[in-house]
C-alpha cells in the first residue's frame, strides 16, 4: 500500500525547493528561473546552527518536491526534525528529493578529534562550504541536474540554465581570482570558523578566532590571549559575518587599531549582496578596502 | 800555489757559476711564483667564487629540497588523510555497526530546598493523578536520566526509544514508537508510546521545559504528563499557514484514564495546531486539544476524618479540552543573542460517574461499608509564562499557574448518609496557585544550569517556598530544537 502510494504524485506546475540557507535559495533560482518556488527556511542575519524547527518551516517543507541544504550537519539540529514532522517521502535523506551541496566539494578542517570538548565541531568538516566559488560552480552542476531529474519535462531548461550559469560563474570567478590578489597572505582575526574557504581560496591567512571554541561566545580570557598574540603576528582586520554579535569585533579593533569588517557571508547580509555574483563581489570589495 | 788559487777560484766559481746563474733566474722565477700566485689566487678566487655560488645554489637546492619534501611530506599526509578518511568512511560503512543509531543521554539533577515536606505533596481539590508531580526531594537529588536512542529503520519507519532511568533504580519506557517516513499526503502516523500532542509543553520532554518541573494543570489533569500507549494519526496540510490536525486512539491507562483491563480503545484525543510566522522575528504557534478517557475503578489514597486510610475508586467518563499558544520574537530571527518566549495553556476537565468510598480495610473502620454514589466534576487550570534571553546564554523566566476548583458535586457527601466532606481531604474546595521565577545559563546548547524560586499554594492553607539549583546535560548525538 505505501509503495502504491508512493508512486501516485500529481504533476506539478513547478517545482516547489525548500532551501535552509540563503546561498541555496540564491542557486536554486538561478539554474531554475521560473520552472522553481523557492522557499529560503533562514536569513543571512540568522545562524544557521541555532533555528527551530518552527511550525512554518514544517508547513513549507510539507509541499516541497526538493530540499536544498548544505549537510554536513550544519542543519543538525533543526531539519532533521522539520523532515520527519513534514509528512512528505519526497524529501526524505536518501530521496531524489534531498539534496545535501556539502557532498559536491571536498571538505576543509575534518576534525581529527570528535569530542564537544572542542567546541561544537562538525564530524564531517566545516560545513560553512559556499563562500569559495569552485565549490559553487561543482554544487551548481549536481544541483541543475537533479533539477532536471526531478522535472524531466524541463530538463533542457534547467540544463540550459546550468550552463549559462556555470559560464558566468566562470568568467566572474577568474575576475575574482584577478582582483583577489592582493588578498594573498592577509592576515585576519575571525569570528566563527566560517571564512575558511573563503581564506584558503584567496590565501588569506586567518590567524585566531574571536570565539575560543567553535560555537563557544568570546571571552576576556580569549580576548586578551588574543591581543597577546596580535601583538606578535599582527593582523590586517577582524573580520565577522553578519550574523555574528559585533561587539567583540569592535572591541577588539578599537583595541589594536585595526579595521572591523563586517562580510555578508551569504545572500542579503549586505545591502549589495543580493545574489551569488553581488555577494563575492561586495565580500571583495570589503577585504579589499582593508588590505592596504 | 796558482794551481790550488786556480782550483780554488774553479771551485769558487764553480760554486759562484750557478749563484750568479740563481742571481739572474731568481727574479724571473720570482716573478713566475708571482704569476702563478695571481693566476692561482685568482683561479682561487674564481672558485672561491663558483664555490660560494653553488653553495648558495646548493643552499637553494636543498630548500627546495626541503621545501619539496615538505610538500612531498604535505601530500603524503594528505593522501594518508585523505586514505584514513575514505578507509574510515569504508570501515563505516562496512562494520557491524555501522547501523549504530543516533544515541543521546541526558543527565539531571538538583539541590533542592522546600518549607514543606515534599513526601507530603498534594494539590488539594483534585483526585490524585497518579505521576510524579512532587517537587523534587530535598538536599541533593539525582533527576531521570534519559538515553534516547532514535533511526531510521527503513524507508518507510522511523524508531525512537527514550528510557528513563530512575534515581531509585529501575528502568521506565518514557517514548517507544515507530514513525511513518513514506506516507503520501502529509499524513504521519505513530504508534507505540509516545507522549500526547495536545497542548502545547506535553510533547517535550522534561528537561526541554523552561521551569524545572510541569505547570499545576499538566499536574492535576495529566499526571505531569500524558503519555500515550496506542496510535496517532496525523496529518499537515499543503498550505504555507502551518495546519496540522491529529486523533489519537489509546488503552487510556492514565490518568484522567487508568488501566482498566477491558478490550477495545480506553482514550482518544484530537488537536489541531495552526502556527506561521510573522516577519522575520516573530514565529507563533496555537492549538486546540480534546481528551476522553473512561476510567474504571480509577483509585486514589485519602484519609477520613479521623486519619484513617480509605480508597476512593471513580468509574466513569473523563473529558478533557484545552487550547494552547506560544510566541517566540528574537530581533530577525536570530534567537543566539536575545529572544522573548511567550506561552499559555488552559485546560479544563469534567469528569461523570460513580465514586466509591471504602474503609473497610482499616481494622476499626468507621463505617465498614463501602458507600458508592455519583460523582460530577467540573474543573480548569491554566499557566501563562514569559521567558527572556537578556544577554548571551542567560535568560531569565517567571510562570504564574492556577487551578479553579469549579464544580464538585460528590453524591456521597451529598446525600448525606455516611461519609461527610471531612472525610475527602484531598477533595476540599481549594483554588491552588503558584508563582515560579528562575534564571538559567546555558554554557552551550549542550548544557544548562538553572536557580528557580517558587511559592506554591498547592496544598489548603499552606505555602511551601521552594528553592532549587538544577543542571541539565546533554551528551552524545545532537538535540533537536524542537518550536
Amino acid at each position: 500500500m505505501l509503495l502504491l502510494a508512493l508512486a501516485v504524485s500529481p504533476a506539478q506546475a513547478a517545482l516547489n525547493i525548500f532551501t535552509c540557507t540563503p546561498e541555496w535559495g540564491s542557486l536554486s533560482k538561478e539554474l531554475g528561473g521560473d520552472k522553481v518556488n523557492v522557499y529560503i527556511a533562514t536569513n543571512a542575519l540568522q545562524d544557521p546552527h541555532h533555528v527551530e524547527a518552527r511550525p512554518s518551516l514544517i508547513a513549507r517543507a510539507r509541499s516541497a518536491d526538493l530540499v536544498v541544504c548544505t549537510g554536513a550537519q550544519l542543519e543538525i539540529g533543526w531539519l532533521p526534525l522539520v523532515l520527519t514532522q513534514a509528512g512528505n517521502a519526497k524529501i526524505q535523506v536518501g530521496q531524489p528529493g534531498y539534496f545535501e551541496a556539502s557532498t559536491q566539494v571536498v571538505l576543509l578542517e575534518v576534525p581529527t578529534l570528535v569530542d564537544r570538548s572542542q567546541g561544537d565541531v562538525h564530524p564531517g568538516g566545516n560545513p560553512h562550504i559556499h563562500l569559495d566559488p569552485r565549490n559553487i560552480a561543482k554544487i551548481a552542476a549536481a544541483l541543475g541536474e537533479r533539477l532536471a531529474q526531478l522535472d524531466a519535462a524541463e530538463a533542457g531548461i534547467y540544463r540550459a540554465r546550468t550552463k549559462s550559469f556555470l559560464d558566468r560563474w566562470q568568467q566572474a570567478t577568474a575576475r575574482w581570482d584577478k582582483e583577489g590578489a592582493p588578498l594573498k597572505g592577509m592576515a585576519v582575526v575571525g569570528y566563527h570558523k566560517n571564512m575558511t574557504y573563503l581564506n584558503a581560496w584567496l590565501g588569506i591567512r586567518e590567524i585566531g578566532s574571536l570565539e575560543p571554541k567553535p560555537g563557544l561566545p568570546p571571552t576576556t580570557a580569549h580576548m586578551s590571549e588574543l591581543l597577546a598574540r596580535l601583538a606578535k603576528d599582527p593582523a590586517k582586520a577582524v573580520v565577522r559575518s553578519a550574523y555574528n554579535d559585533p561587539r567583540a569585533a569592535e572591541w577588539l579593533s578599537s583595541n589594536v587599531k585595526i579595521p572591523a569588517v563586517m562580510l555578508p557571508f551569504t545572500v542579503g547580509g549586505s545591502d549589495k549582496a543580493k545574489d551569488l555574483f553581488s555577494l563575492f563581489d561586495d565580500t571583495l570589495a570589503r577585504l579589499l578596502a582593508v588590505a592596504k | 800555489m796558482f794551481k790550488r788559487n786556480l782550483i780554488a777560484a774553479a771551485v769558487a766559481l764553480a760554486f759562484a757559476g750557478p749563484v750568479l746563474a740563481q742571481d739572474a733566474d731568481l727574479g724571473k722565477i720570482r716573478e713566475e711564483i708571482r704569476q702563478m700566485k695571481d693566476a692561482y689566487e685568482k683561479r682561487i678566487q674564481a672558485l672561491e667564487k663558483r664555490l660560494s655560488e653553488a653553495e648558495a645554489k646548493a643552499g637553494k637546492a636543498e630548500t627546495t629540497a626541503t621545501q619539496a619534501e615538505t610538500t612531498a611530506v604535505k601530500a603524503e599526509q594528505n593522501a594518508a588523510r585523505a586514505e584514513t578518511a575514505t578507509a574510515a568512511a569504508a570501515s563505516a560503512r562496512s562494520g557491524e555497526n555501522a547501523f549504530n543509531p543516533a544515541v543521546s543521554l541526558i543527565l539531571q539533577g538538583t539541590f533542592a530546598r522546600s518549607s514543606q515536606d515534599p513526601n507530603r505533596y498534594q494539590i488539594t481539590g483534585y483526585a490524585p493523578s497518579g505521576g510524579e508531580v512532587g517537587p523534587p526531594k530535598r538536599s541533593f537529588g539525582l533527576g531521570e536520566t534519559e538515553l534516547n536512542i532514535s533511526a531510521n529503520i527503513d524507508p518507510y519507519f522511523r524508531g525512537v526509544a527514550i528510557a528513563s532511568l530512575a534515581p531509585e533504580g529501575g528502568v521506565a519506557v518514557e517514548e517507544a514508537y515507530f514513525q511513518t517516513l513514506a506516507l503520501p499526503r502529509g499524513f504521519v502516523v505513530k504508534g507505540g508510546r509516545f507522549f500526547s500532542s495536545l497542548g502545547y509543553l506535553n510533547e517535550q520532554h522534561q528537561h526541554a521545559w523552561d521551569f524545572q518541573d510541569a505547570p499545576l494543570v499538566y499536574k492535576a489533569f495529566l499526571g505531569n504528563q500524558l503519555k500515550q500507549d496506542g496510535v496517532q494519526v496525523k496529518w499537515i496540510a499543503p498550505t504555507d499557514l502551518f495546519v496540522e490536525v491529529g486523533a489519537e486512539l489509546s488503552a487510556g491507562n492514565q490518568f484522567p484514564g487508568n488501566d482498566r483491563n477491558k478490550n477495545g480503545v480506553g482514550g482518544s484525543a484530537l488537536f489541531a495546531h495552526l502556527g506561521g510566522d510573522i516577519g522575520a522575528s516573530t514565529a507563533w504557534r496555537t492549538g486546540l486539544s480534546y481528551l476522553r478517557a473512561s476510567p474504571n475503578g480509577r483509585s486514589y489514597q485519602d484519609t477520613d476524618r479521623l486519619a484513617g486510610a480509605v480508597a476512593n475508586s471513580f468509574t466513569g467518563s473523563a473529558t478533557l479540552w484545552g487550547v494552547d499558544g506560544v510566541l517566540k520574537w528574537s530581533p530577525n530571527g536570530n534567537a543566539t543573542y536575545n529572544n522573548v518566549k511567550l506561552q499559555g495553556e488552559y485546560f479544563r476537565l469534567r469528569q461523570s460517574g460513580t465514586l466509591v468510598y471504602d474503609d473497610t480495610a482499616q481494622a476499626t473502620s468507621q463505617f465498614g461499608v463501602p458507600f458508592a454514589s455519583s460523582l460530577q466534576a467540573e474543573q480548569s487550570g491554566w499557566y501563562a509564562q514569559g521567558v527572556w534571553q537578556f544577554y548571551p546564554r542567560w535568560r531569565v523566566g517567571y510562570r504564574y499557574d492556577a487551578l479553579r476548583y469549579g464544580t464538585l458535586n460528590n453524591g456521597i457527601v451529598n446525600n448525606g448518609l455516611g461519609p461527610t466532606a471531612a472525610d475527602f481531604p484531598v477533595l476540599a474546595n481549594h483554588s491552588p496557585s503558584r508563582s515560579t521565577l528562575m534564571l538559567d545559563f546555558s554554557p552551550t546548547e549542550f548544557s544548562r544550569l538553572r536557580l528557580q524560586f517558587a511559592s506554591d499554594k498547592s496544598r489548603l492553607g499552606v505555602t511551601d517556598n521552594q528553592v532549587l539549583l538544577q543542571y541539565i546535560y546533554s551528551l552524545g548525538a545532537h538535540g533537536a530544537h524542537k518550536f
